[in-house]
């Protein structure tokens, strides 16, 4: 069969997902993430309304669905970094609401965001070095004395070397990380995310405002987390990246999820078409209709040629 | 003119306790603003809280010296606690409102009549600092390089004691800088949700940073109390705030050489031009100006300068450009 030549980690997550329901809320085998009735408001404004919904371990989960529908939003309330109104939802078993963002990071859930966070006053060697978790030197008193620190520092520098190497970024090291291009940034983003091993990785739009040059290099380093064990739940608009990576699909519109599926037929499906093209808002409903807008801009084309 | 009058004034200024006090506030700046990215506005309220504490411990209730020194660095700690808890949480310019407010509340508690009998109202307190000057190894006379440079035994107590104070916090700061605690808090002031996503305690961090940064602002009011033997509520106003910021700015943020010879740098010019222009008048060279003038004229050099300074040179003696928090564009 050809499901030998995928590498282990795809083919697995492929066997995961086989012969499910594609339905909104559809019950995982053995999610990482588990969200029940996630519900923020903004004013009058419900923002995200999430009901259920279920993130395969060792997988790559792609968020989509057009501009305001909620995800970034989501993925705020899920990293800690907004609070959301009602709702649970748990990782590993774990119930997360209401913990804040750097404790959250600490459990092995990080994210990146989608306008760039590296550091530019800060070299690519140290951005690296500061993902590493629990470190000694972080304490001021340790920090003072640095026998204590020194041994953990140079693991923490041989790994983030490792780490640059297998990003391409190793010639950059001890540049300051304001020099790098936007795809370079997101790269050393989703390296330094990885300094603290993480069990879920939530990229925010990893593909705006990358050459695309850079676009194949960095598909091919999220495709490598799923084969390293890691999850991916990422949010994007560019639907080749969607269709090339993901394992399983999250639609969401207007705050709700209203579809899930594998990439293929998801974007066959008439909710997800329909909210994307903004659901006939301005197609005529009637051929009375109709007539009546052609005659409309007829007389439109008129008025300027007159004029 | 009297040249020697005015070099020796200005030298004397540059390593004097002037040079001591706004080095070790701005020392305190520097781990706040420089390296955190903190605006703390009421430094001044730190160096009251510091110097008001020996004074009070020693000539409001007759208890020993160093009950006061440990008084002042916990009540400079539990002030930044204070201040720190409502606002770190907030964007940063609540703290600049909020420090900048709790230092006029300190000032104005201290010369309140009511309390007067603990403060001391306007006029202060005195009579505090013996058993520091009895602890004085130097015995009395003249010492320094004649003509420029003379101080009294007195003097040279407080300023050995005021230097050994600057060595020693510069030196913790620059191993903690170095440390990975360091970095931690130069990533926070460049963007605090990157941080926060790499499983840092950023609040955590920041309040650090306020509380270091104040204690050693209070060491600074100690010199302050200490080296004139009288504590006056009116001179922790804001002005000295603003003065250490133009210290650590011209000396250059984040860099720990920064406020110490941004502050010697800044009193010498700023005794120099003071004595100079004095002199200029009194021998008759400056005839458009009247020696109540000077004082004014002084003032607006240093606006102007901290302008110039922050247009040509934002990044100070020191600092690297790349990687200064202020951007004058």
């Amino acid at each position: 069969m050809h499901a030998e030549s995928l590498p282990a980690g795809k083919a697995a997550a492929l066997k995961a997902f086989e012969g499910m329901a594609a339905e909104p809320g559809v019950p995982k085998p053995d999610p990482i993430l588990v969200v029940d009735n996630v519900v923020r408001r903004f004013g009058g404004l419900t923002a995200v309304n999430v009901k259920h919904v279920e993130i395969q371990r060792g997988s790559i989960t792609a968020l989509i669905g057009p501009n305001g529908a909620g995800k970034t939003t989501f993925f705020n309330q899920l990293t800690g970094f907004d609070t959301a109104d009602e709702g649970q939802w748990t990782f590993n078993g774990q119930a997360m609401n209401g913990v804040s963002a750097y404790k959250v990071a600490r459990q092995g859930m990080v994210r990146t965001f989608q306008l760039t966070k590296a550091l530019s006053k800060l070299t690519v060697i140290e951005n690296m070095r500061l993902g590493a978790q629990s470190q000694k030197g972080e304490n001021f008193f340790r920090g003072l004395i640095p026998g204590l620190w020194r041994g953990q520092e140079d693991e923490i520098t041989a790994k983030a070397e490792d780490l640059l190497q297998r990003f391409k970024l190793d010639a950059k090291r001890d540049d300051f990380a304001g020099s790098l291009s936007g795809g370079q940034r997101k790269l050393l983003e989703m390296a330094r995310a990885l300094m603290g091993d993480p069990q879920l990785v939530m990229l925010d739009e990893p593909m705006a405002g990358v050459n695309p040059a850079l676009t194949q290099s960095l598909l091919g380093h999220v495709k490598n987390l799923r084969e390293l064990g890691m999850s991916v739940l990422f949010v994007e608009h560019d639907m080749d990246m969607v269709r090339d990576i993901s394992d399983w699909v999250i639609v969401m519109a207007q705050g709700e999820v209203i579809a899930e599926g594998p990439p293929d037929s998801v974007m066959s499906d008439e909710r997800v078409v329909d909210a994307y093209l903004g659901a006939h808002h301005d197609a005529p409903l009637s051929a009375e209709e109709e007539e009546r807008q052609l005659h409309e801009a007829e007389a439109e084309l008129d008025k300027e040629s007159t004029e | 003119m009297d040249w020697t009058l005015i070099f020796s004034r200005a030298v004397e200024a540059g390593i004097g306790s002037e040079a001591i006090i706004y080095a070790l506030a701005a020392i305190g700046l520097n781990v706040q603003f420089g390296y955190t990215g903190l605006l703390n506005f009421g430094q001044a309220g730190f160096l009251a809280i510091g110097a008001y504490a020996i004074a009070v411990t020693v000539a409001t209730f007759g208890l020993p010296f160093f009950l006061g020194v440990g008084i002042g660095l916990l009540l400079a700690a539990v002030m930044a606690l204070l201040l720190g808890i409502p606002t770190l949480r907030l964007r940063a310019d609540y703290l600049a409102i909020v420090t900048i407010a709790a230092a006029e509340i300190v000032r104005l508690v201290v010369r309140s009549v009511a309390l007067s009998d603990t403060f001391g109202g306007t006029d202060g307190l005195q009579a505090f600092s013996g058993s520091f000057y009895d602890m004085n190894p130097y015995p009395p006379g003249e010492y320094g390089i004649p003509p420029i440079i003379g101080f009294d035994n007195r003097s040279m107590w407080v300023l050995t004691v005021g230097w050994v104070l600057v060595a020693i916090a510069s030196f913790i700061l620059f191993m903690a800088m170095k440390s990975p605690w360091g970095r931690v808090l130069k990533a926070i002031r460049e963007d605090e949700d990157a941080v926060r996503s790499l499983g840092k305690n950023v609040f955590s961090y920041k309040m650090q940073a306020l509380v270091i940064g104040g204690v050693i602002g209070s060491l600074g009011g100690f010199i302050f109390a200490l080296s004139r033997s009288a504590v006056q509520p009116d001179l922790y106003s804001t002005d000295l705030t603003f003065y250490a910021y133009t210290v650590l700015i011209l000396g250059g943020a984040a860099r720990i050489l920064g406020p110490i010879v941004g502050s010697m740098v800044f009193w010498l010019l700023l005794i120099f031009i003071g004595t100079g222009l004095e002199n200029a008048v009194n021998s008759g060279a400056i005839t458009f100006i009247t020696v109540n003038q000077v004082g004014a004229i002084r003032l607006m050099l240093v606006g102007l300068g901290l302008m110039l300074l922050l247009i040509y040179r934002p990044q100070g003696i020191f600092g690297d450009k790349r990687e200064i928090s202020i951007d004058a564009r």
